[in-house]
């Protein structure tokens, strides 16, 4: 039986050594670079020699690419100054190189508070890169499953990519549910409430809904397999595109606008049992939607 | 300045409106004739899952219809709308929608210019005025990231030290002037805004970016690398 390796509380230099071909990776400016943060010694912070983002290239399957993976344990995986300048020229070198493909490794809450100003630049130049990339047709694939998940301005940028690969266990959004709470109250959101949090942001919903095109188990296997597969596939963002997605993302909200739990869209796009779908494996809930007639919601 | 003194005062040959609302639209005309777009927040607008396809359909809009037309965002936002429902509906994929439809602009060769008018904040923020091939301000305009009183509790920065902070940092600075020395907008608009507009459409690309980051973008592009 082989060993499961959990991307789940991994850290980012554990998945790309478990995602990437044995020996491929090589890092752009290290930790012994010691490019950190400028701005949080103001605040009394410690800095991180990565300033919590590892970018690099490697081979996935014997194919070139290059990666970034954020390390959700240095604040959060939160995107300040350096941060998102260490993705920007990720992303702007694969525009030069022409990598099979980018795997963006995303745990992050989003702009990075502490460097406020500086944090909301960083994050649309990380939007802006990714963009002419995707324009380019260089396939993105965006890797979501750890401990914090991704919210926030990174929630955008997974929304983004060519492609989004995501396990049970990671989430995804824009203002998570903590952030809800604080602001609208906690009859809007009960941040405590984790089967709710789960049913809102999880894998399994956004998998649902469509913006995650692959649903994994838990595994850095799982993960390599999907990121190869969708790697290989076009990636398209035209007009034509656009105003599908448009006119999709349009039915998205009127059919499920006034939904308030994702039982009641789970129940109202077809699934039979909708309060088993947070108890299924990742195969009966994949082959449901499959099942599901005309498509996904 | 009002939204309808600013367009008046930037649009010397007129401006027709669309669309109003949260999200407007119009179509101005500059002082050499140049037709452009308009569209954005208006009030301080929340931008949730209606106020995002209003936006990317007009982005979309101008593309298949007006070839070569200039954008102009004019961002005013309190940023997303903060409601279990958007959340559930994917208000990040949203948001992002308008963003691919701004590349989509860009790439057909379209000017995208942007204006903080008023409030820029977060999501509404990042997924529209930020993303112009370059972003200007009028003195109103004021970037925000998160509310004083939370931005205080998630970072357990004392709220006394983050006032100080918001008085005297550019990352903290509610000023737009203080936001321009970051590298956040290329300047701020003042006196004869035609003018600055006409200037704007033909000066080059100038998009948001801090010195530090065009820096270390640079060096992970250009060094070679360490396997460790």
């Amino acid at each position: 039986m082989s060993a499961r390796h959990s991307f789940h509380e991994a850290t980012a230099r554990q998945r790309i050594a478990g995602l990437l071909d044995a020996g491929s990776f090589c890092e752009y400016l290290p930790p012994s670079a010691r490019v950190t943060s400028p701005h949080l010694g103001a605040l009394g912070l410690p800095v991180a020699f990565d300033d919590g983002v590892i970018v690099g290239r490697g081979r996935l399957d014997g194919e070139p690419v290059l990666i970034a993976a954020q390390e959700g344990g240095f604040l959060g995986g939160a995107v300040g100054d350096v941060h998102g300048a260490k993705i920007v020229g990720l992303l702007e070198r694969a525009w030069v190189e022409q990598p099979q493909g980018v795997l963006l490794l995303l745990e992050s809450g989003g702009v990075r508070l502490h460097e406020a100003n500086a944090g909301l630049i960083a994050v649309a130049g990380v939007l802006r890169a990714l963009l002419a990339l995707r324009l380019a047709g260089i396939p993105t694939v965006a890797l979501i499953g750890g401990v914090n998940g991704c919210f926030g301005g990174m929630g955008i940028v997974a929304g983004c990519c060519g492609a989004v690969v995501m396990s049970e266990q990671g989430r995804l959004g824009l203002s998570g549910p903590e952030v809800i709470e604080t602001s609208m109250g906690v009859e809007e959101f009960d941040a405590r409430d984790r089967a709710l949090v789960w049913r809102a942001f999880g894998g399994k919903h956004r998998y649902l809904l469509g913006d995650a095109q692959r649903l994994v188990v838990d595994d850095f296997a799982a993960f390599r397999s999907a990121a190869a597969e969708l790697l290989a596939a076009p990636q398209t963002l035209d007009l034509a595109a656009l105003e599908a997605r448009h006119a999709a993302l349009t039915q998205r909200a009127q059919r499920y606008g006034d939904c308030d739990d994702p039982l009641d869209i789970w129940a109202r796009a077809g699934v039979p049992e909708p309060q088993r779908v947070p108890i299924m494996d990742e195969a009966e809930l994949i082959a449901l939607v499959h099942g599901l007639s005309g498509g996904r919601p | 300045m009002t939204r309808a003194a600013a367009l008046a005062a930037l649009f010397p040959g007129g401006y027709e409106p669309h669309r109003d609302g949260a999200v407007f639209a119009g179509t101005g005309t500059a002082r050499d004739g140049t037709e452009v777009a308009v569209l954005g927040t208006a009030d301080g607008a929340w931008v949730g899952v209606q106020e995002a396809l209003l936006l990317a359909g007009e982005v979309l809009a101008v593309v298949k219809g007006h070839p070569n037309r200039p954008l102009l965002l004019w961002v005013d936002t309190q940023g997303q709308r903060l409601a279990r429902r958007e959340e559930l509906l994917g208000l990040n994929i949203y948001l992002a929608h308008i963003a691919q439809c701004l590349a989509l602009a860009h790439a057909g060769g379209h000017r995208v210019l942007g204006l903080v008018a008023g409030v820029a904040a977060s999501g509404g923020f990042l997924s529209t005025g930020m993303l112009a091939d370059s972003l200007y301000a009028l003195p109103s305009g004021e970037p925000k990231v998160m509310d004083p009183a939370a931005m205080a509790r998630v970072t357990r920065i004392p709220p006394a030290e983050l006032e100080t902070l918001r008085q005297t940092s550019p990352l903290f600075s509610p000023r737009i002037e203080l936001f321009a020395q970051l590298g956040g907008v290329v300047g701020v608009w003042d006196g004869d805004l035609a003018g600055r507009l006409v200037e704007a459409l033909t000066a080059a690309p100038s998009p948001p970016r801090t010195a530090t980051a065009t820096e270390v973008a640079r060096r992970v592009r250009e060094e070679g690398c360490d396997d460790g």
